[in-house]
């Protein structure tokens, strides 16, 4: 359970959060949405400790300040938004990377560490490209890697910033269906920064609306995509369809844009 | 990429430890077969060093005098007193002393790469040559006789670590948070800066200007089992806090903060790094002056020639640095013998040409 208690980061003078309070329930899929500057970043950093702030994220009961990196690293695993992909480093060194909390300072990789990122590169359909160059890989597949060293970590708690804003519409769907399905194996608790309204909608159990640093609103997919609500903190007039299998879809409309269809209606 | 998942099979919870079977293991570079090659490159470098000199000694000759000082090996050899004295006394302190030199200072570039993720970075970064080199010219030019030779060393030594000492304390303290970026830069201001203080004291000194220069440009040439003994304990630690890094080096190269979010205290690892380098890099330079080019070249090579990893990069660089230097001092006491080059001037002309090669003929995304 993640649990965020009047978050408040300062960039200087700037207030990037401003007492950010929720909680992620076990198992849960939260998604953050929000306008770009809208602070969905900086809180899953604030959660990890990579940005200084105030008042209080706890992990299970935990207070996360409390704890060493290495403690930290067996609870939360954090994707972030441009992974960073060595030059000449193989498929299995990166994976085996995510086993860095379970080793010791002066430790190296045991058994147990190869075994458990073997598995999960066989879940992930990477096994045969374990002694391949990360620069052969593809978006898709380095995606799905990346996903794989966040899970090494064996942490409960999975944290993602846009974890599929370098891949088509496809990768997308799909790279979303892994996490979910890991998450549902696992019981992992996901909190997830996402652009793309409707995969949110479609993915997440609650969303969270961030505005300008502050929680604008709170609640299920179906309460929070609200065109008055998105309209309002997106800038921009956005309309919310309703497929015929229920699922909600969201839309910009462009503005002072006659659509085919409203030319038919007329 | 389908969206429907097979059934995990082998996939393990933190309550359900992993079925170990040994077709799980996965497969990973290797750092024996460079190490191997290293090591009979090293083998190579110590014959040509201790058989190759301005006095014409047979090689059958070395290898008896060799074997007559083998401990537990009851071998007499009947090596003439003054052969004996060419290689127990000049010769192998040489190889030994480059040997140490040259593992010093590439393996410090290596590490200082892995730490800073920057491939210019070199031993030298944060202030070490314009401390060692300040410390060694005051003594250069404040001192008199035998005095020179005797506190040059500590001189120099000290020099460098107070050298880094100051970029760390500025480079940590001067933001928020503590950056590389700003460590280095904070290295270029004090290294400006001494080297400043040290170019004052040569223009007011100018009958010493050749000692300067010559200490600045290394030499080997009157290495004894004394700067050995001097330096070993310094190295030795270095080598071994440094390899031991090697792993968390590697985590590293996904950046501070990822590695951050994996579990790694950035900062810590730096600093450790840093100070076992900087401890061994100032104990070789204190004796044999700022040899240039190795702690870029020979980390960067073994990064073409093999691999990126810091597994193989670290061990490798350290046996290959040795190799290299030994072999540059050989070729700088006997080109010109009885005169002695500089042997920065030769591991700058015979590495860049080599390193020019390489860039050209094999990948350089690793760098």
């Amino acid at each position: 359970m993640i649990t965020l208690d009047a978050v408040t980061v300062r960039y200087g003078d700037d207030v990037a959060l401003s007492g950010v309070t929720g909680k992620v329930a076990d198992g849960e899929w939260v998604g953050l949405i929000g306008p770009n500057g809208a602070g969905k970043t900086t809180l899953l950093r604030a959660i990890v400790q990579l940005v200084p702030y105030e008042g209080r994220t706890l992990v299970d009961d935990t207070s996360t300040d409390r704890l060493s990196r290495r403690a930290l690293a067996r609870k939360v695993a954090y994707v972030p938004q441009k992974p960073e992909f060595p030059a000449e480093m193989t498929v299995a060194d990166y994976i085996l990377l995510g086993r860095s909390p379970h080793i010791g300072y002066f430790g190296s990789e045991r058994p147990k560490d190869h075994h458990v990122c073997a598995a999960l590169l066989e879940r992930l359909d990477l096994t045969d490209m374990a002694d391949r160059n990360l620069t052969t890989l593809s978006g898709g597949e380095l995606q799905r890697l990346v996903l794989g060293r966040a899970l090494a970590q064996e942490a409960p708690v999975l944290l993602l910033d846009e974890p599929t804003s370098a891949l088509d519409l496809g990768r997308r769907v799909d790279a979303l269906e892994i996490v979910d399905a890991l998450r549902r194996e696992h019981g992992l608790t996901v909190l997830s920064a996402m652009h793309d309204l409707t995969l949110a909608g479609q993915f997440a159990d609650r969303l969270i609306l961030l505005a300008e640093g502050r929680v604008a609103a709170v609640g299920t997919p179906a309460e929070v995509l609200d065109e008055a609500i998105l309209t309002e903190h997106f800038g921009h007039q956005v309309q919310v369809l309703h497929s015929p299998d229920g699922e909600l879809i969201v839309a910009p409309r462009r503005s002072g844009v006659t659509t085919g269809r409203d030319s038919r209606e007329g | 990429m389908s969206t429907t998942l097979p059934r995990p099979t082998k996939v393990t919870t933190p309550d359900e430890p992993a079925r170990e079977t040994p077709a799980a293991i996965l497969p990973r570079v290797s750092a024996r077969r460079p190490i191997l090659v290293a090591v009979v490159a090293l083998i190579g470098a110590m014959v040509v060093g201790v058989s190759v000199g301005p006095a014409d000694i047979s090689l059958p000759t070395v290898f008896s005098a060799l074997a007559g000082h083998l401990p537990f090996i009851h071998y007499h050899s009947h090596t003439s007193a003054i052969d004996w004295d060419v290689i127990w006394q000049i010769r192998l302190p040489g190889v030994v002393l480059g040997g140490l030199v040259g593992a010093m200072l590439a393996g410090g570039g290596a590490a200082y790469q892995g730490v800073f993720r920057n491939p210019l970075a070199d031993p030298y970064l944060l202030g070490v040559a314009a401390g060692a080199g300040l410390g060694a010219t005051l003594v250069i030019v404040e001192g008199s006789g035998s005095n020179v030779s005797t506190f040059l060393p500590f001189a120099a030594f000290a020099g460098a670590v107070v050298a880094v000492a100051m970029t760390y304390l500025v480079g940590t303290t001067s933001g928020r948070r503590a950056s590389t970026a700003s460590i280095v830069l904070a290295g270029v201001a004090v290294a400006a800066l001494l080297t400043a203080i040290q170019t004052y004291l040569q223009q007011q000194h100018e009958p010493d200007l050749q000692g300067v220069y010559a200490w600045i440009l290394g030499s080997l040439g009157t290495a004894s089992w004394a700067d050995v003994r001097l330096i070993l304990p310094y190295v030795t630690l270095s080598a071994v806090v440094l390899l031991l890094h090697r792993r968390l080096l590697d985590v590293l190269r996904v950046g501070e903060e990822e590695a951050g979010a994996l579990g790694i205290n950035a900062a810590r690892v730096r600093l450790i790094v840093v100070a076992a380098a900087t401890l061994g890099t100032a104990a070789a330079v204190s004796v044999s002056g700022l040899i240039g080019f190795v702690g870029i070249i020979v980390p960067h090579t073994v990064r073409l020639l093999s691999n990126a990893s810091y597994r193989v990069v670290l061990p490798v660089s350290m046996i290959g640095g040795a190799a290299f230097l030994i072999l540059a001092n050989v070729v700088a006491l006997n080109v010109q013998a009885p005169a002695e080059i500089p042997i920065g001037v030769v591991t700058a002309f015979v590495g860049a040409p080599f390193f020019l090669f390489l860039l050209r003929s094999r990948r350089t995304g690793v760098l």
